[in-house]
């Protein structure tokens, strides 16, 4: 009666493991949707509030998080690009440079937080919620969106890290690699949801 | 032709040895028929644990005024009821039990395309179970808000709402990642000459649902995390004191739980599309209408949840919009009724319990079905919101539908998944009691509700006393019938097993392997040369 499940071994099919990941992606952007919606709802309904208190974000940091991210977009698509002609060491070179882009995002993130802490612009705070319905939920909209990016930043890079040791191990290689596609198209959502969240916050005009 | 030859028997899924031992080969086990397995032990525990907590409800409301608990208790009963039997049961039942079991085997494949996912899929199913069902031993008591968590009440009550909510969006993942592997599987896995248009109807019931899950459960997913935020960060999404909109809150919810209701029901239709051919022994009719009113309903039940909504406060047009589309998903479920009865016309019906099952779900289903109809007009349904009538149709389709198809289901696959039969005369019996109960439950709560008796009240007026008294009685005819119908099998699978391969004479492809299947479900991978309910369908 011995008998091993072979079929789970030696089943590799690198066309269902992307259709997963697109569908995957498909449901994180449903879920950052409904977001959007709320978003929508609140700034047609407190257009001046909104417009005001996009005033209080730094549009610099802003800005270079933005870039910061479409940098290790690219980076990250290039590792893509180098494991698939054998080249071990770039791919680790630049999955390295990848998630150290990530975590300046984040440092950047925490100063910005930061300071709209020291200001008393955070729910549930005294001071926010002696200003207007607007105001509140500008900034209560603000920490809820760009918090739920960051996670996704932080589980992304959980994603890429344990690439990277596959990568070392020789479990990804030139001949099955997609796993390291998927973490690169699960990083392009992660800029993706950031691209819309940066104007959203820091563009209005 | 059958598939396997007689001559050597492969030992089934349930024997065989892997590297693991005991308990550990069930939940390390990636084999899809295990999965399911595992899913049915745990959701028939929390689905029992539901019924009892509906039996209490109905002793309660046996008379007016206080009988057996508190107006509190009954809150919270009715809470965790409707939380235990919706999330832990009926959205996720057929598709993680009988999905998970069938739809490799019935497409010919070896297993679904990501096992391991599958496997994780159950564990994030129990850690939300588990979650859900902490709320009513943690914290300042069980939650009182009802299944829907409506705002701004549960933003306001000092009962365990978070562990419920936090809870029910771990369920929600756990659909989200069922539904990623089946469609996967449906469109990467499908065994040679099995082109879409030859799946059998289970599989496109499911591919429907599969798609709803991953449309749908992303919204509850943000609008429960919002709901968790708002608990502890006072952040005001939906607290009008802060300047949100509660009534957002309930778009949001119902533009997930109203394609919810469909993700409960498609593989419920399904089921019963493959039970009625095979027991009418005719290839079924309209295969294609069946097939694309799957998904029809799919779509179009995406488009209704407003219908939840019509005396909340929305615009005219809004509701006339809302009404309309609700009116327009009665088509492909008429259209599935119309064809199962039409594979009946001319049939040779063999009078077995999991048709008589299938019979059972056509009434209850039409009932639950037109009394949709009543309040998915605007006009009938301002008088009849918030009414036992709205309990009534919700059981009708969620318990009548989704329950009987169960049983349908449970009954029809039952020896393949055990390589056991039960007694035929006894599963009938059950049948009738369960199903006098039934009706004898629900009926009455037609009535009560037009009669203007409103829901969720642990009391109500003297007047509603008389009909409250036949729908109790009808709890314990219907709890008498489950009892039969679950010593029944339990029974059946104490005994010893059969050489049944294929004892309903089915022809789709889970008919042509030995029972219980082996492993890896085929030796050799088939391949398809006609339609699903065509008599020889695979190749030599």
């Amino acid at each position: 009666m011995e008998q091993t499940a072979s079929h789970i071994l030696e089943h590799r099919d690198d066309t269902a493991s992307k259709l997963g990941m697109w569908l995957f992606i498909f449901t994180e952007i449903l879920l950052f949707g409904g977001l959007f919606i709320v978003y929508s709802v609140y700034r047609y309904k407190y257009p001046v509030a909104f417009h005001l208190a996009n005033h209080e974000l730094d549009k610099t940091i802003g800005l270079i998080n933005t870039v910061i991210l479409l940098i290790s977009s690219m980076t990250v698509a290039m590792s893509v690009s180098s494991i698939q002609r054998g080249n071990k060491k770039l791919t680790i070179t630049l999955l390295s440079i990848t998630l150290l882009l990530a975590l300046i995002f984040l440092v950047n993130k925490y100063f910005e937080w930061g300071a709209k802490f020291h200001h008393g612009l955070y729910p549930g705070s005294g001071i926010l919620h002696d200003l207007s319905h607007g105001d509140i939920l500008f900034f209560g909209l603000y920490f809820f969106m760009t918090g739920l990016h960051a996670l996704h930043i932080i589980i992304g890079m959980t994603f890429l890290a344990v690439i990277l040791v596959k990568v070392k191990n020789k479990r990804i290689n030139s001949g099955d690699y997609v796993l390291l596609e998927n973490g690169g198209l699960y990083w392009h959502l992660v800029d993706l949801i950031w691209i819309f969240l940066f104007p959203l916050f820091y563009l209005i005009h | 032709m059958s598939l396997d030859s007689k001559s050597h028997r492969l030992p089934s899924y349930l024997e065989y040895r892997g590297k693991y031992k005991g308990i550990l080969a069930w939940i390390l086990s990636t084999d899809h028929k295990r999965i399911g397995l595992l899913y049915f032990y745990c959701m028939s525990t929390f689905a029992l644990a539901g019924v009892v907590l509906g039996l209490l409800m109905k002793l309660e409301l046996i008379a007016p005024g206080q009988t057996i608990m508190t107006a509190q208790t009954y809150n919270g009963l009715f809470t965790i009821h409707g939380l235990t039997m919706i999330f832990l049961f009926v959205i996720p039942g057929l598709i993680a039990i009988f999905g998970n079991f069938m739809l490799p085997i019935m497409i010919g494949a070896r297993d679904v395309a990501f096992p391991k996912l599958n496997l994780f899929s159950w564990y994030l199913y129990l850690l939300g179970a588990l979650t859900v069902l902490s709320s009513q031993f943690m914290g300042d008591g069980p939650p009182d808000t009802g299944w829907t968590f409506y705002a701004p009440y549960s933003l306001q009550t000092h009962t365990n709402v978070l562990a419920a909510v936090t809870g029910a969006f771990i369920l929600g993942f756990s659909s989200i990642l069922t539904g990623v592997n089946f469609v996967v599987t449906i469109h990467q896995m499908r065994a040679p000459g099995m082109g879409f248009f030859r799946m059998p109807l289970f599989s496109w019931a499911l591919y429907g649902t599969a798609w709803i899950q991953l449309l749908a459960t992303p919204v509850i997913g943000i609008t429960f995390l919002m709901v968790v935020a708002e608990r502890v960060f006072h952040i005001g999404f939906f607290d009008p004191t802060l300047g949100g909109d509660p009534l957002l809150y309930q778009h949001l919810f119902w533009i997930y739980s109203h394609p919810a209701v469909y993700i409960m029901i498609l593989p419920a239709m399904g089921a019963i599309t493959e039970i009625i051919p095979t027991f009418a022994n005719r290839v079924v009719f309209g295969y294609k209408a069946i097939a694309l009113s799957s998904l029809a309903i799919a779509f179009v039940g995406y488009f209704v949840w407003g219908h939840h909504m019509f005396t909340a406060g929305m615009s005219d047009t809004a509701r006339w919009a809302f009404s309309l589309l609700t009116f327009l998903v009665a088509i492909p479920s008429a259209i599935k009724v119309f064809n199962w009865t039409a594979t009946l016309y001319k049939g040779s019906i063999d009078l077995q319990p999991p048709f008589w099952w299938a019979m059972g779900f056509i009434f209850v289903f039409m009932i639950g079905g037109l009394s949709g109809l009543v309040l998915g007009s605007i006009a009938t349904d301002v008088h009849l919101q918030d009414t036992a009538f709205v309990v009534a149709h919700f059981h009708y389709i969620v318990f009548g539908g989704t329950g009987f198809a169960f049983f349908a289901a449970l009954h029809y696959w039952y020896p393949k998944m055990f390589g056991k039969v039960y007694n035929r005369r006894r599963a009938n019996i059950g049948l009738l009691i369960f199903f006098i109960g039934f009706n004898c439950l629900y009926f009455p709560m037609f009535i009560l509700g037009m009669m203007g008796m409103p829901r969720r009240y642990f009391d109500y007026l003297p007047e509603f006393h008389a009909w409250n008294i036949v729908s109790t009685i009808g709890s314990w005819i219907l709890a008498t019938g489950l009892i039969i119908i679950i010593t029944n099998l339990l029974r059946a699978r104490k005994g010893t097993p059969e050489e049944i391969d294929n004892p309903w004479n089915g022809r789709t492809l889970e008919w042509q392997i030995q029972s219980p299947p082996p492993l890896e479900n085929f030796e050799e991978i088939p391949i398809i040369t006609a339609g699903p309910y065509e008599r020889h369908n695979t190749a030599e």
